[in-house]
């Protein structure tokens, strides 16, 4: 007792290093202080009898100090287990500090209080999700940025989009919704004798290109072709003439696929009959029945 | 000191006759030993920065005169009547990537039973149609709701849900009740949204991907209005494994049936890793040029190139908004981030050389 007041003059004039300093006011960082405040009542260094509750991994302890323990920092703490339970706890802290000034009473009590209260709380939000943030450097980030930016330059996107859309006209896709007039009709008849080399080797790659779907990946990728797998496929014409739409996709495309292997040459012209035809002439039969989706429309135009 | 000034010498800032002979001769020599002596292994400043802007020299020379030589044959290959020698390709990015086994191969045929058997074949295969549910972070910006609407007008049979502070796994089941085929979830950061996670219903993949570029129809300048039609879809350049499948998930978010009356085109375009989105309605057009008989109408034709006078352009007016995609992971199986089983991760030390790509 006698050395409290000195300690206290010592640690408060000159320095402390468990304060802290804010502009509402001094705080004490001490692990063992219970009001948290740096005061002259609530230093646990200059006050040899003293009271404080810490936790441990969710559960409460209340730490005793005496005088006469005081030349043995080893054991200077005295720890008592609290229970789960508030007003036992209240109780218990009673109990031991039953002849203690209230301030210390008192000021435990509400630490005890405090402290059951953000276990709740913890435990609550503990079972609710939680976002978690990450953070990525911001090298990776500008690098990213960077990147990106080379590659929309080197995807010409306009351009290759345009390329696409030609090409699936080309092949085809969209039938007949584009009209067009006799008088260019007749033109490609009469160039259809002088184009037929060409046009040949054009008609074969798409077929290749489509028949195995998948080689498109490796070229320009495009992938709805294998979505319906049906959508483009030029073999339906062999299967679907004269057959509903209502087919099951699956079956046709599963035949399609391993009928396709077998008789690729036989089929593939056919096809070019067919196809060739097809582009040309919206007056023959039924030919361009590739896709489901055109169907419909083009049953209607014979 | 003899040292460096024997380097003096080799290096030949003095030009001569004679110190270029002598030159030469201790270059072959030192080649036959192995060495070469590049500026760098000089230490003196000025030295090595006057062999190096030498070396340069030299290089932009031999460079023009190859340059010339290529023009040269080419012209008199053409007017003698020959082919002209093959161009060059030069090397790009693309065509330097790093190779990799698991790009699709046409002919495999684990692909196609793997499709056959994934958690998209069944509205691939028009038997579902797709029904998307979209929903936001739980703590949601300001410019969120104008990327809703109008990503709810891109993709059809979109509903928008607003997020309270339900938990994702919650969302899952509650889509899966009521029959939605896919979730889609924008993230946003600082008042912006970030990132995208798409989840297939009812135990398709979840992809977590990055947003950014976003550009919101109203910034684009002529942009278009988009119709209520199904629109087209178009996939480019997904070519491995990984790529192939994130090219079915974002195809399954589409309904299998697209209405080409309505002209309208979603296009997901893979460069480098980075899925760029753009929504267009394009119109094909007749280009007429030099001789302007036989003005075909100026609408919509089939014609195919025929000559090369008439050609058959596609014109596109972007409509929509535009953003690209970066995929961060793939998991297997509905949203878990903590039991779940991913199927590809980013991780950075993947981004050590700039000819590897995963998509």
């Amino acid at each position: 007792m006698q050395h409290d007041e000195i300690i206290w003059q010592v640690i408060r004039h000159n320095h402390c290093s468990f304060m802290a300093k804010i502009t509402t006011g001094n705080f004490c960082r001490n692990p063992y202080n219970v009001t948290g405040i740096c005061n002259r009542s609530s230093c646990p260094l200059a006050n040899s009898r003293y009271a404080t509750i810490r936790d441990h991994d969710g559960i409460f302890y209340l730490y005793m100090k005496t005088i006469e323990r005081a030349h043995m920092p080893n054991k200077l703490w005295e720890r008592v287990k609290l229970p789960r339970n508030y007003e036992k706890a209240l109780e218990i802290i009673d109990k031991h500090l039953m002849y203690w000034p209230k301030f210390l009473v008192h000021k435990t009590k509400q630490r005890l209080t405090k402290m059951t209260q953000m276990r709740i709380r913890m435990r609550k939000l503990a079972l609710k999700t939680r976002e978690k943030i990450m953070t990525t450097p911001r090298k990776e980030k500008k690098r990213e940025a960077r990147r990106e930016e080379k590659a929309e330059k080197a995807a010409v996107l306009d351009k290759s989009i345009e390329k696409e859309l030609l090409e699936r006209l080309k092949r085809g896709v969209y039938g007949d919704i584009y009209n067009y007039p006799v008088k260019e009709y007749n033109k490609v008849l009469d160039m259809e004798g002088l184009q037929a080399a060409s046009e040949d080797e054009d008609e074969e790659e798409p077929e290749i290109e489509y028949v195995e779907g998948y080689e498109e990946l490796e070229e320009e990728d495009d992938m709805e072709d294998f979505g319906g797998l049906a959508i483009g496929e030029p073999q339906l014409d062999d299967y679907t003439v004269g057959v509903d739409e209502d087919d099951d996709d699956e079956t046709i495309a599963v035949d399609r696929k391993r009928v396709r292997k077998d008789s690729a040459l036989a089929q593939r012209k056919l096809e070019k009959d067919e196809l060739g035809a097809k582009s040309r002439k919206k007056t023959r039969v039924l030919v361009e029945v590739e896709h489901e989706d055109t169907d419909k429309r083009q049953t209607v135009v014979q | 000191m003899g040292g460096k000034r024997k380097k003096s010498d080799r290096e030949g800032i003095i030009a001569g006759g004679e110190e270029d002979v002598h030159n030469n001769r201790k270059e072959d020599e030192k080649k036959k030993r192995g060495q070469q002596l590049l500026p760098s292994m000089i230490k003196n400043k000025e030295k090595r920065s006057a062999v190096h802007a030498k070396l340069k020299h030299q290089k932009k020379l031999e460079k023009h005169k190859k340059a010339k030589a290529r023009d040269a044959a080419e012209k008199r290959a053409l007017e003698l009547g020959e082919e002209p020698p093959p161009k060059k390709i030069p090397h790009t990015i693309e065509n330097t990537r790093e190779f990799d086994e698991t790009v699709c191969k046409p002919d495999d045929e684990e692909l196609f039973a793997g499709n056959d058997a994934d958690e998209f074949c069944s509205i691939l295969k028009r038997e579902h149609t797709p029904k998307i549910l979209i929903t936001t972070c739980r703590f949601n910006s300001t410019r969120g709701p104008a990327f809703i609407s109008e990503l709810l007008s891109v993709i059809p049979n979109a509903h928008y849900y607003k997020r309270g502070t339900y938990d994702l796994k919650k969302i899952v089941e509650y889509a899966k009740n009521k029959d939605f085929t896919s979730i889609i979830v924008v993230h946003s950061n600082r008042r912006e949204p970030d990132a995208i996670l798409i989840i297939g219903l009812p135990d398709g993949p979840t992809a977590h991907f990055k947003l950014s570029r976003l550009v919101l129809r109203k910034d684009i300048k002529n942009h278009g209005n988009p119709t209520g039609h199904k629109p087209e879809l178009v996939l480019t350049n997904f070519t491995t494994r990984l790529g192939h499948r994130i090219g079915r998930l974002i195809q399954s978010l589409f309904p299998q049936d697209p209405n080409f009356h309505g002209r309208r085109v979603a296009t997901f375009h893979n460069q480098r890793d980075f899925i760029f989105f753009r929504h267009h309605r394009y119109i094909f057009e007749r280009k007429e040029s030099k001789q302007g008989d036989s003005k075909g109408k100026k609408g919509r034709d089939t014609t195919e190139e025929k000559s090369s006078q008439e050609k058959v352009v596609a014109r596109l007016q972007e409509c929509g908004p535009r953003f690209t995609l970066k995929l961060i992971n793939l998991q297997h199986g509905t949203f878990d981030t903590k039991g779940g089983e991913y199927e590809w991760v980013h991780k950075p030390e993947m981004d050590t050389s700039r000819r590897r790509f995963f998509l």
